[in-house]
């Protein structure tokens, strides 16, 4: 039986939204845990066979060879929040290894808590080895009394072998005080596929990423899905890139987008460098408040043989939609929460069902509370 | 159960309608004629409430409530209801989630009533995307079924309908106006809009009445009207307008 995360210090509305993050304190649909509260990692991990969950201190004392692994797709050089991470002396984060031929069907959960005033930062390494099958749900959440407010840099570096899978879907229940800079990357070899989602119903102050997947394998695949809403005070500057170098690798970047009055900026950036390659990149933006949904797709083909498109809009919600549930019996509040909860309705095509109906029930938490 | 006095109706800048009185008693049911853009679409949306047909003049009562300023969902709160020509495409909405949301948890048997319609296979679609347009008239009125209102507008239902989907959008209907019932029983009422007159075979209708140009023209008899129509078009009622 697996052990319960401890986490003593937590008060209840604290451990909702930890729930809310997707992370299950009873720990009964998860195989195996990282938490990590401020900068004290407090439980690293997996009853899963073949898999391991380790801080990541403890991962490089045990395997030398993950320095081939750090700092490999993401450069520490890269800007200021990863040249602070790589200053740490004391590094924090996870490594998760999937080693060769395994899979989880119940994912595992890493939980990144901000609860002082301060910077959190951790740098996570994560594996799937040749036909292995990885799921992960990371919730970052912080405590409901951030005091003034605190930072959260956050480094990942995922490696997809051949036939591998990852899917890694973040939930984040920050609040109006924080400021969140993921860095992250990864690798995708041949036949691997690379699932990344990104869920963020709750205001936060700024959030600033644009993870970045190099395909280079032969028919790898990437699929990031962002589904977001920005508070009035929120400042969300959300992009992923997918860079298509092995022949038949393909990409999809999907996008839903709400602006409640809040400042949304949506960038995409598909490149096609190998013939037979294909590239999708979809954004829908809807403006419920006056506010800011910016979407910047880019599109980059450099070789016969690519096909690469795009499609964004941006509008709002429609009246006649509306009134037609309302000719039903729904009232106005009713209809429009439904319409938004239909907009927000992304299927995820290889996701499993534990981490699909995760990701419902967070919005659907959303939709209760009127969005 | 409806009474419409001198209503006017404008779209937009344009009035539509104009002076239009219909009265509709409890258990009956009334057939809407008229030619294409001669306004029978705007009269149903208008009294469902649709907000941009604006009342300039007249009101409408409804079992004794004027209801002429409320919103569509407190007229379908009283009992209104309506399959519409062209309802919209809700992207990423599934039918089934609708139907779920209309329910409001009355526990009515969801799977089953789909089934009834042959619409079990469409709950987890997007509704109306990519729906025929007999698909369309069977998820209006699977919807309806889990309303069940008192009033039931409907425009076109057979319109676009093969024969065995009408015999069964027919049935459904029917049911839901109470026709099974003996006639000093039946409490629900309706208003049909049809060009065909397909689905009067399903459903006795009381009256008729034709729409030309904004106007309703004439009344009576709804078999009687559509036999004249078929045989004459609607060139009389063209002509009524010059009298
Ligand atoms: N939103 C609108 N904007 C402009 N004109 C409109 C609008 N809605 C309706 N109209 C006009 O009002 C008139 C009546 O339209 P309506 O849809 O009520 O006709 P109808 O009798 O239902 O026709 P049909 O038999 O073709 O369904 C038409 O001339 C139509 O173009
Ligand atoms: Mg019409």
């Amino acid at each position: 039986m697996p052990s319960q995360l401890k986490a003593p210090e937590l008060s209840k509305v604290d451990q909702e939204r930890l729930a809310q993050s997707g992370i299950d304190l009873a720990m009964k649909n998860r195989c195996g845990s990282y938490l990590q509260m401020d900068q004290e990692v407090v439980h690293a991990e997996c009853m899963q066979e073949g898999m391991e969950v380790l801080s990541y201190k403890k991962a490089m004392e045990k395997y030398d060879w993950l320095k081939e692994y750090n700092w490999k797709v993401v450069s520490s050089e890269k800007d200021d929040v990863t040249k602070y991470v790589a200053a740490q002396k004391e590094p924090k984060g996870y490594v998760i290894i999937a080693h060769k031929g395994s899979s989880n069907i119940l994912p595992i959960q890493a939980c990144l808590f901000l609860g002082r005033d301060q910077i959190q930062h951790v740098h996570n390494i994560i594996i799937a080895e040749e036909d292995s099958e990885l799921h992960i749900i990371s919730g970052c959440t912080s405590g409901a009394h951030v005091g003034k407010g605190g930072a959260h840099y956050g480094i990942s570096e995922f490696y997809v072998k051949k036939n591998a899978k990852i899917s890694f879907t973040m939930i984040h229940t920050w609040s109006e005080n924080i400021e969140v800079y993921p860095r992250s990357a990864s690798r995708v070899e041949e036949n691997g596929v690379f699932l990344s989602n990104y869920v963020c119903m709750h205001p936060v102050k700024k959030v600033q990423m644009y993870p970045t997947a190099t395909l280079s394998g032969e028919n790898s695949v990437a699929r990031f899905s962002s589904i977001v809403i920005a508070s009035p005070t929120s400042y969300m500057d959300l992009g992923s890139r997918a860079i298509l170098e092995g022949k038949g690798s393909s990409a999809e970047l999907i996008t839903r987008a709400i602006t409640k009055g809040g400042t949304i900026i949506s960038r995409g950036h598909i490149q096609g460098k190998t013939a037979g390659t294909r590239g999708h990149l979809e954004c829908k933006g809807l403006i419920l408040q006056d506010g800011m949904i910016y979407a910047i797709p880019e599109i980059e083909g450099s070789v016969v043989g690519t096909e690469l498109s795009h499609e964004a809009a941006v509008g709002k919600l429609a009246r006649d939609e509306i009134e037609y549930l309302m000719s039903r019996g729904l009232d106005e509040d009713e209809a429009t929460a439904t319409i938004i909860r239909g907009f927000l309705d992304v299927k995820i095509t290889g996701l499993p069902d534990a981490l699909q109906k995760q990701i419902d029930a967070t919005i659907d938490v959303a939709e209760k509370a009127g969005f | 159960m409806l009474h419409i006095e001198d209503l006017h109706v404008k779209v937009g800048e344009k009035e539509v309608l104009h002076d239009i009185n219909l009265h509709i008693n409890e258990g009956e049911t009334h057939v809407l004629l008229g030619p294409n853009g001669s306004g029978k679409t705007t009269l149903l949306m208008t009294i469902m409430g649709f907000s941009n047909y604006t009342i300039t003049e007249g009101k409408i009562l409804f079992k004794g409530e004027d209801v002429t300023k409320m919103h569509a969902h407190e007229r379908a709160k009283r009992g209104m209801g309506m399959l519409f020509q062209r309802p919209p495409t809700i992207s990423g909405l599934k039918l089934g989630k609708i139907l779920t949301a209309i329910s409001h948890d009355k526990g009515e048997n969801i799977p089953e009533l789909a089934r009834s319609v042959h619409m079990d296979g469409f709950l987890e679609r997007d509704i109306n995307k990519g729906f025929s347009g007999g698909e369309i008239k069977r998820s209006e009125v699977l919807q309806l079924l889990i309303q069940n209102p008192d009033f039931i507008m409907l425009d076109e239902p057979e319109s676009g309908v093969d024969l065995e989907n009408i015999s069964l959008i027919g049935a459904a209907i029917g049911s839901l106006l109470e026709k099974d019932k003996h006639i000093i029983k039946r409490q629900k009422s309706g208003l049909v809009i049809t060009h065909t007159g397909y689905i009067l075979d399903y459903l006795e209708t009381d009256r008729g009445h034709v729409m030309c140009d904004g106007q309703i023209k004439c009344h009576g008899n709804p078999r009687e009207i559509l036999m004249d129509i078929k045989q004459r078009g609607y060139k009389e009622c063209l002509e009524c307008r010059h009298n």
